[in-house]
């Protein structure tokens, strides 16, 4: 019972991600995220616009619910098995993120300034993460995948579109955190 | 009911992503300014692991429960299509630290935020399909 409430480290999650892929094929499907995105486009009625999403969303049923496990287990954990949220993070990231004005610096998992209520509320706050998601949605279908599709089963199954995806993935962050995030606080 | 399992190892999938932090803005902050070597550690692990999974795969070692043979998807080709999406994507990642499978995961810890960012995943997935036929690839 302790293990579940303690963090778990890199070298158990790292595993525990490649079972995760490996059990996604193991039960006939192509592991990956960001196709749900547009599956979800398809579902809200966007095939009325553009042909592009005159798929059928029902023979994508199995993400769909893949995704629906993936919010019951972010509210399971948020509620039974994080109890607590600091993160041990470098003090040299600390001291960079307290000089740019951010306050309790990795006493939970998500800072105040950007995922906090009354930020969305604010235009600034709103902004920020509409428009963030607007990248995410477009780059990844874009670049034809994200994080699990390209990194973790692109790489591993030695795809090159999935190499040069990766390094934007990282040209795009690197470019986020340390140019603009300081203009944005 | 077959495809249950996918909702279970979904539940898995956030329970593991949550556990590690790996849902964590403040990861993906030191993950892009090399300060920490966790998310490299666990990204690099997975990637090693699902390496030798595939080659299994490939092999034809290991058949999927129906007992076909497992074939990942091929990535569609294109330099400027995967680096320029990609790099658009990073942009997003790292700004609000979310990428695709975890923005559902956050919907259980920061509620709002997260569907924000969801609700711009999926403008920004539209505004693709609208014009996907005239970018470059």
């Amino acid at each position: 019972m302790d293990f579940l409430l303690q963090p778990w480290p890199w070298f158990i999650v790292g595993p525990l991600i490649a079972l995760s892929l490996f059990l996604y094929f193991y039960f006939g499907q192509n592991f990956g995220a960001s196709t749900n995105f547009e599956t979800l486009c398809t579902m809200a009625g966007a095939g009325k616009v553009s042909d592009y999403f005159k798929k059928d969303w029902k023979q994508r049923d199995f993400a769909l619910l893949f995704v629906v496990g993936l919010i019951i287990g972010g509210f399971i954990s948020a509620y039974f098995l994080v109890p607590n949220p600091t993160i041990d993070l470098n003090p040299i990231t600390v001291q960079k993120l307290t000089d740019l004005g951010f306050a309790n610096v990795g006493e939970s998992y998500f800072p105040a300034e950007i995922f906090s209520d009354d930020v969305v509320f604010s235009l600034k706050g709103f902004l920020i993460l509409i428009l963030s998601g607007v990248l995410i949605g477009f780059g990844t279908r874009y670049a034809g995948g994200c994080t699990s599709g390209h990194a973790i089963t692109g790489l591993s199954s030695l795809q090159l579109p999935s190499l040069l995806a990766v390094i934007g993935f990282f040209i795009g962050g690197i470019v986020a955190t340390w140019f603009i995030i300081p203009i944005l606080f | 009911m077959k495809n249950i399992k996918f909702l279970l190892l979904g539940i898995f999938f956030a329970i593991v992503l949550s556990k590690s932090q790996a849902i964590s803005w403040y990861r993906f902050y030191e993950m892009f300014t090399f300060q920490s070597f966790h998310m490299f550690g666990i990204i690099g692990g997975a990637v090693v692991i699902s390496a030798i999974i595939m080659q299994l795969f490939k092999s034809g070692k290991i058949k999927d429960i129906n007992g076909n043979k497992i074939v990942p998807k091929p990535k569609k080709k294109g330099v400027i299509s995967t680096v320029f999406g990609g790099t658009l994507f990073g942009l997003g990642w790292g700004i609000s630290g979310a990428c695709a499978a975890p923005v559902f995961v956050i919907l259980g810890f920061k509620f709002l935020p997260a569907l924000l960012i969801l609700v711009g995943a999926l403008i920004g997935a539209f505004i693709y399909g609208l014009i996907a036929k005239k970018l470059p690839n």
